[in-house]
């Protein structure tokens, strides 16, 4: 192929996303650098950094960095442990097994928002719930999950949804084992344990990396969830940052404060990536 | 007959179930079980919300909770009633489709260009392309907003599917470029000497062996685009809200609304869990950007 061909090629995409990248980017630039509220129409000042100043020293700025990595690791953990454990667990062959990969591969395709309104009012609602229903019937009191743990409930909520997702890629993955390399780790006697320590979770090492990859991408910016079940409270208990900086922008209309807070979230973003290419970029080049 | 027993002789070593004890058909017994029992906990609030749907909004609450009742349709036709339901899906299927479409016809040359003619930035660009894709939304909703509102794409269909495919874009050329590196380059260089153009080569040798890596391509982004709330909720309202926008003109806090709440967000995943399970095996394929083979 051609170098101009192959440049051409790739040229749309490339200006799509710069594009997209860019316009909004400098727009949030523009914005965070003006005393810019959609409640006081009318000219729009230079602010300089007072913008930064009000959303770094925001009381909700520590407790949503803390929980949007705390969120992003406990799922990652959750999915990724439990995850196999499930896969190692439905990989022998056995009656039903197709109607088992169903009704686990589920959970993925659900909706963010009926997700999260799922588990708010049926299961974790404290008078209706199922849960609260449950610890009633063996003779608990009933707890009121998204107030008590709020952050648990939403890890919950967000874990179930994405547990299908890592326990699929891990079945995959093991089905292409090396059975015979098994065989005669059985045979010469290795523990369930140490197959799985130089067996199994080495084999998975490239699908770790997968699930890693593709749940940052998409947990760094959990929103749906909070904003239909505990909009970000009690306090500040369950705010992240995406949350954040949409009650800067839409709660209190203050635009520049939002921008500000727009580019902390590029940069974190940025932070991530960099992080994970150092640590999954060897597992994901062959 | 050498053959036959050549075959005999591998299928013993491939499987082993033959020489199983008794022990280990009661270990398998016992793991299917757990499973089965593991996956039906999994799937219950599904379920759950399933059986909700058919209930009467006072069953809904009832404490203990029923698991028996006679079911009624009544929640659906309320749903259909009240917020036009139909309106809604046409939405949700007009703009995943047309997102995916869109996304492909940007995404597999991108894709295509960096797999079979790969320079140094290839690489670079490919993880600057997803490093877009972690930016939070609301990072950047106020600009798109007012640009959408200066080119009248606010609550179009237009709008929602361009947003649809920018969003899903990084993902999408990723997807695509590990399936195309697949593809083994002799076959290309084969149909090159031959004096191939590219369009040839591309739809004679690339559209054909890495078709599965399209169609899981497109199915990933047909299921994300779906399910798309933040800028559904945002950018699209009366006129091209999808269904993620239904779902929240349910949800709210004033009054409880179990049973219609369950029937609207029934509909509202059915078609793409239903769609999912058909094409499970093409997603997970894709999903691991063949990582794992």
């Amino acid at each position: 192929m051609k170098r101009l061909t192959a440049r051409l090629l790739l040229t749309p995409a490339m200006t799509t996303l710069f594009v997209w990248m860019i316009i909004p980017l400098a727009m949030t630039i523009y914005f965070s650098f003006l005393r810019y509220n959609l409640l006081e129409p009318g000219a729009h000042p230079f602010a300089g950094f007072e913008n930064y100043h009000y959303f770094f020293t925001d009381d909700a700025f520590i407790p949503a960095v803390q929980n949007t990595l705390i969120l992003l690791f406990s799922v990652m953990c959750i999915t990724v442990v439990v995850g196999i454990a499930l896969a190692l667990l439905i990989n022998e062959p056995f009656p039903g097994r197709a109607i088992v990969r169903v009704l686990l591969i589920s959970p993925f395709f659900v909706m963010p928002a009926v997700n999260a309104l799922m588990w708010k009012n049926m299961m974790m609602n404290p008078i209706y719930g199922l849960f609260a229903q449950i610890s009633h019937f063996f003779g608990f009191g009933a707890i009121d999950w998204l107030s008590e743990y709020p952050l648990f409930s939403i890890i919950l909520m967000i874990a179930w949804q994405w547990l299908p997702f890592a326990c699929l890629i891990f079945m995959t993955a093991l089905q292409s084992m090396d059975r015979e390399q098994l065989e005669a780790a059985r045979m010469d006697g290795a523990n369930y344990l140490q197959q799985l320590r130089y067996l199994y979770i080495p084999h998975l090492g490239r699908s770790i990396a997968v699930v890693i990859m593709i749940e940052m991408i998409f947990l760094l910016s959990v929103f749906a969830e909070i904003f239909t079940t505990t909009g970000g409270g009690p306090g500040f208990e369950t705010t992240n940052v995406a949350f954040l900086i949409f009650r800067q922008a839409l709660a209190s209309f203050d635009v520049g404060v939002a921008s500000a807070g727009g580019l902390f979230a590029v940069l974190l973003a940025n932070i991530a990536a960099i992080f994970f290419i150092r640590l999954i970029g060897k597992n994901l080049d062959k | 007959m050498a053959m036959q027993t050549m075959t005999k002789a591998k299928a013993h070593i491939a499987a082993p179930a033959v020489t199983h004890t008794n022990a280990y058909k009661v270990a398998l017994v016992g793991r299917s079980m757990l499973a089965w029992l593991l996956a039906l906990l999994l799937f219950f609030p599904i379920f759950w919300l399933g059986l909700t749907a058919f209930k009467t909004e006072l069953q809904a609450i009832a404490v203990p909770a029923k698991l028996f009742f006679s079911p009624t349709l009544e929640n659906f036709a309320e749903v259909q009633a009240r917020s036009n339901y139909l309106l809604y899906a046409m939405n949700s299927i007009i703009t995943s489709v047309g997102s995916t479409l869109l996304g492909l016809l940007i995404a597999a040359p991108a894709a295509y260009s960096m797999a079979f003619s790969p320079t140094k930035r290839s690489k670079d660009i490919l993880v600057w392309m997803l490093s877009t894709k972690m930016l939070p939304a609301v990072g950047v909703l106020v600009p798109i907003y007012v640009l959408y509102q200066k080119f009248g794409l606010l609550d179009t269909r237009w709008g929602l599917t361009i947003i649809f495919t920018l969003s899903n874009l990084p993902i999408m050329v990723w997807m695509l470029y590990s399936y195309f590196k697949e593809i083994p380059r002799e076959i290309l260089e084969a149909a090159r000497m031959d004096g191939a153009s590219i369009f040839k080569e591309f739809r004679y040798v690339v559209l054909p062996l890495g078709l599965g890596g399209l169609a899981s391509t497109a199915l990933l982004c047909l299921v994300l685009s779906w399910n798309e709330s933040f800028w559904s909720l945002n950018l699209g309202a009366a006129n091209a809200g999808t269904l993620a926008s239904l779902i929240a003109s349910y949800s709210s806090p004033e009054g409880l609304f179990w049973s219609k709440l369950s029937a609207a967000s029934l509909m509202a995943i059915a078609p793409i869990i239903v769609f999912g399970w058909f094409c499970q095996k093409q997603l997970v394929q894709g999903l691991t950007f063949g990582a794992v083979k």
